[in-house]
């Protein structure tokens, strides 16, 4: 298939389209806004529907309204507009609604700053909004990576009915690089996904009142809740086998750098430049941030192993919480960080790296 | 092989432009792989504006050098923030219509093409870029000219009659490019 040139927002937004997603609502920020720019030209083609609403909130909830619907339905927004649309994704998940969106994020807290920063890892891991519930969390490293993991995060959603966040980051949302777009669904597939969810969703039911859908984002029963709860958390449990990681060189690594998304696109460029001059290092990149690989960190030759470095562009650092729950203390830890929209440098990287290993 | 290429300038100059035209001939017509990162804040025309190009026979690393092999700087700001980023042995493309300050370095090789006056003399100051993009590609060959132009007239397929001008700009900063090989 011929590749071709797609700034990662359009190529996210096409993904899902292939994907078979013919719903749209979002609010516009930067460094997002090529999403539902795209979707807004590209729905109509294809018999979707697309809606900048007046809000992030209004958005959210016309896309749980449309999930509901049975219909393959994606926001996205970036870091402040997905803090405003969480509570949308907590009903989402208590409803079991299936529903895909993406997180561009920017700098934080607040407002923040509109360049690209990884500050969000907590609010996408641990909790997306109120009442502690988990979603698959998807974190590309390419504008190629983002297209495969958006189109897959339909799948995901709708076998789980639970929502899949996608958590780039502003510099794949916005850079340009040669992609392969996966299979367009027919409209067969994709009215056959509709059909699949007929038992729960509401796509009418000719007045059979007693066995009419019912969207519930939660329980009045004490009772009922808890088993709500026991239910969800045993399919968190079983994501286990959906975990995807890339281990880069680990093998016989004394230091074994850590990172995710763009970061650890820079740590692997580093991994190879610093090979070449004799330094064995490695690098482990989750590419679900959750669930998470803990199990990579098992790995790690922790005899010849120095240090783990962990790389984010996030200060303070978030995702070294993970980390440090798979080295379980076996070797010391050491954070690479920046933050407020500044870049990961190779050379900030390789100075991190030859401060431990030249000592 | 690996090429770093950072472009910069004020915008409204076709900085993104003239990186994207480049990105997207590598892509349409060559193996190699690349990137292509737009770098601006909250700036119109008039901010400045940067965007980087790395092309690579593998796969791209960091889609923004931290050093660069190449750079092209279309005003004066651009040459004191971004040359201290230019490898030693590295390529310095200067619009020295507007870009009078002195080079500071001496390890770097420089090519200068005055291209705003150039772009005004074709009648339309709007080809500063497309000149440039020529004395680039011209002097480095980092993609066929042919490839580049291929793009280029795929992408003004929709103004055709701005072709010729286009054709002409281009193959002024092929000549330049060459000529100072």
């Amino acid at each position: 298939m011929a590749r071709v040139l797609m700034k990662g927002c359009e190529a996210i937004a096409e993904a899902a389209v292939r994907a078979g997603c013919r719903f749209f609502a979002g609010y516009p920020i930067t460094p997002q806004n090529e999403i539902p720019e795209y979707f807004a030209r590209r729905l109509p083609q294809v018999g979707g529907n697309f809606v900048q609403g007046e809000s992030e909130v209004a958005s959210v909830n016309m896309v749980y309204g449309a999930a509901s619907a049975g219909t393959r339905a994606m926001t996205s927004s970036s870091s402040p507009g997905i803090a405003l649309k969480s509570e949308g994704i907590s009903y989402c998940a208590a409803a079991r609604i299936p529903i895909v969106y993406a997180n561009i994020s920017r700098g934080g807290p607040g407002v923040g700053a509109i360049q690209p920063a990884q500050q969000d890892y907590f609010q996408a891991t641990k909790a997306s909004g109120n009442g502690g519930f988990r979603m698959m969390v998807l974190a590309p490293a390419t504008v190629q990576e983002a297209v495969d993991l958006t189109y897959k995060a339909f799948d995901y959603a709708d076998r789980d009915m639970n929502p899949v966040l996608i958590l780039a980051d502003g510099v794949i949302g916005t850079m340009m690089e040669p992609v392969e777009l996966p299979e367009m669904k027919s409209e067969e597939e994709i009215a056959a996904i509709k059909e699949n969810k007929k038992a729960w969703a509401c796509i009418g039911h000719e007045l059979d009142y007693a066995n009419r859908s019912w969207i519930q984002p939660g329980q009045w029963d004490t009772v009922k809740m808890q088993q709500w709860n026991e239910a969800a958390a045993k399919m968190y449990d079983s994501w286990e086998k959906d975990i995807m990681v890339e281990e880069y060189m680990i093998e016989d690594a004394e230091l074994v750098m850590t990172a995710y998304g763009i970061s650890a696109r820079i740590c692997k460029s580093v991994v190879d430049m610093l090979r070449k001059e004799g330094y064995k290092v490695g690098l482990i990149r989750p590419i679900t941030v959750s669930p998470f690989p803990y199990g990579s960190y098992d790995k790690i030759n922790y005899d010849v192993c120095k240090a783990v470095l962990d790389v984010e562009m996030s200060i303070p650092a978030q995702f070294i919480e993970d980390v440090a729950m798979g080295v379980k203390d076996r070797c010391k830890i050491e954070a690479c960080l920046c933050s407020g929209g500044n870049i990961m440098s190779r050379e900030a990287v390789i100075e991190a790296v030859k401060k431990i290993l030249d000592k | 092989m690996e090429t770093n290429l950072c472009v910069a300038g004020f915008g409204g100059q076709g900085v993104m432009t003239l990186g994207k035209f480049l990105a997207s001939a590598t892509c349409d017509s060559t193996d190699k792989n690349v990137t292509f990162f737009p770098s601006y804040g909250a700036e119109q025309r008039g901010g400045t504006a940067n965007c980087y190009v790395v092309i690579s026979d593998e796969m791209v690393g960091a889609p923004l050098g931290d050093v660069m092999d190449d750079l092209i700087v279309m005003n004066g700001p651009s040459l004191q923030k971004f040359l201290p980023k230019l490898k030693k042995g590295g390529n310095l493309f200067i619009n020295s219509s507007i870009v009078s300050d002195d080079i500071e370095r001496d390890d770097v090789k420089v090519v200068k093409a005055p291209v705003t006056e150039l772009a005004l003399e074709m009648g339309n100051a709007k080809v500063l870029n497309v000149i440039m993009l020529g004395v680039y590609v011209g002097y480095t060959e980092v993609v066929s000219p042919e490839v580049v132009w291929g793009t280029i007239e795929h992408k003004l397929a929709k103004k055709a009659k701005l072709l010729p001008l286009n054709k002409a700009a281009f193959e002024k900063g092929l000549e330049i490019g060459r000529s100072q090989k």
